[in-house]
């Protein structure tokens, strides 16, 4: 691989500088698609028994059928191991019959991962696009670190949901555990249900939408104001997934980040003047 | 950036946007360049967009939600994940009036660039992939 990367003078160019050039028009490319990705048809549908394999295994089996083109694919048996379904960078119906482990569809760009049963601690961690869907429970650092896409569990989740979240959506059909949005950045999440003590602790921005009680709010988290646009936003997207809120969207409780702790470059004047 | 920027072409005008003391003294602005937290008016989709979502077998704009059109050094530009950089808007197309209008070019086109063999993240692939 280092000898592949070596042969495109990746390892001999100059990086000084910040600004690169690529000359690109808008005009030429019309491509949905990543130029690797796999060509798949949703119509084309594959099965398989996860039981007797290795997440491993699992997590090959799956590349293989994209490799044939199945654009639908159901995982029976996962049978709660780790690390499954991760990786995926493109689109794909995946159906999994059962529940997950730990890490699972963690680093996905694309699939739509529909999950029956409950999932482990940081299922969908860093997931860039797409959408997961689980019907039961989830573990804690629920979609921790994500970037986009929409990560929905309509149970009950753990503590620290979406910590680090940069971006994407994620909903919570039941209550939430202590410290959900913890150093938040971006993004949206929703807890139709309870949540926990310091809810968006230390965040920096994004939205937090609560339907039940806090428990209590984090530092520099406070109370926000609904505008017509999120409500429409919301209904939409609790529509898309068949849930509700308890007392309606407009009852959403809003918090978002005071911003009294944006002072991560305060020291910045007093090293120059020591510079100096 | 909060509710304080409210002319959509603030930062065109002034590529600095040192409003508060705090921004003059430290010579930087503080904070995003538009507002992350906008939620997209579906009502300005455009028709390329509606083809990529069907294509992802999706009913919304999914991770598109996040992307909005920033400024960077005065340039309207839209910040590329993939390659970790501004992504800057060819001076001669022209930018819709308002900020919603402005995010829905700005997706159209980093799908655009993000899909293509020109992106860098088609070199690095290339050179690294694993499998």
């Amino acid at each position: 691989m280092a000898q592949r990367s070596m042969q495109m003078g990746m390892h001999t160019e100059k990086l000084s500088g910040k600004t690169q050039q690529r000359f690109f028009s808008p005009t030429e490319e019309e491509n949905f698609l990543y130029p690797d990705g796999y060509d798949v048809d949703f119509n084309k549908r594959a099965e398989f028994d996860a039981g007797p394999l290795s997440p491993q295994e699992i997590n090959l089996k799956l590349r293989e059928l994209m490799g044939q083109g199945n654009g639908t694919i159901v995982m029976h048996n996962p049978g709660a191991k780790h690390s499954v379904a991760v990786g995926l960078l493109q689109r794909l119906n995946l159906h999994i019959k059962g529940s997950l482990g730990y890490f699972g569809c963690g680093l996905i760009d694309g699939p739509n991962i529909s999950i029956s049963g409950r999932v482990g601690w940081s299922c969908a961690e860093n997931m860039l696009s797409g959408r997961v869907v689980i019907e039961k429970n989830a573990g804690s650092t629920f979609g921790a670190a994500i970037r986009g896409g929409d990560l929905v569990c309509k149970g009950d989740v753990g503590a620290r949901v979406g910590i680090d979240q940069k971006g994407g959506t994620i909903l919570i059909g039941g209550r939430a555990g202590a410290f959900c949005g913890f150093m938040m950045q971006r993004g949206r999440m929703i807890i139709l249900g309870d949540a926990g003590k310091n809810l968006g602790d230390s965040m920096y921005d994004g939205t937090i939408y609560v339907g039940g009680k806090i428990a209590g709010l984090g530092v520099d988290a406070v109370e926000g104001e609904m505008t017509d646009l999120e409500v429409q936003w919301l209904e939409r997207k609790l529509k898309m997934y068949g849930l509700e809120a308890p007392n309606g969207v407009k009852n959403l409780t809003k918090i978002v980040a005071g911003k009294q702790l944006w002072n991560y470059d305060n020291l910045e004047p007093t090293e120059k003047k020591i510079v100096l | 950036m909060s509710t304080k920027t409210q002319d959509v072409d603030k930062f065109i005008k002034d590529a600095a946007g040192l409003d508060t003391k705090r921004e003059q003294e430290i010579g930087q602005h503080i904070g995003y360049r538009y507002d992350v937290n906008l939620v997209p008016d579906y009502s300005r989709i455009t028709p390329f967009l509606e083809q990529y979502i069907e294509m992802m077998g999706w009913d919304d704009l999914n991770w598109l939600e996040d992307v909005h059109m920033g400024y960077e050094e005065g340039r309207p530009a839209i910040f590329d994940r993939n390659c970790n950089g501004w992504v800057t808007i060819p001076p001669e197309l022209k930018l819709p009036e308002d900020q919603q209008g402005r995010d829905m070019l700005a997706r159209e086109l980093l799908i655009k660039f993000q899909m293509s063999k020109k992106h860098p993240l088609w070199d690095l692939k290339r050179a690294y992939k694993k499998f």
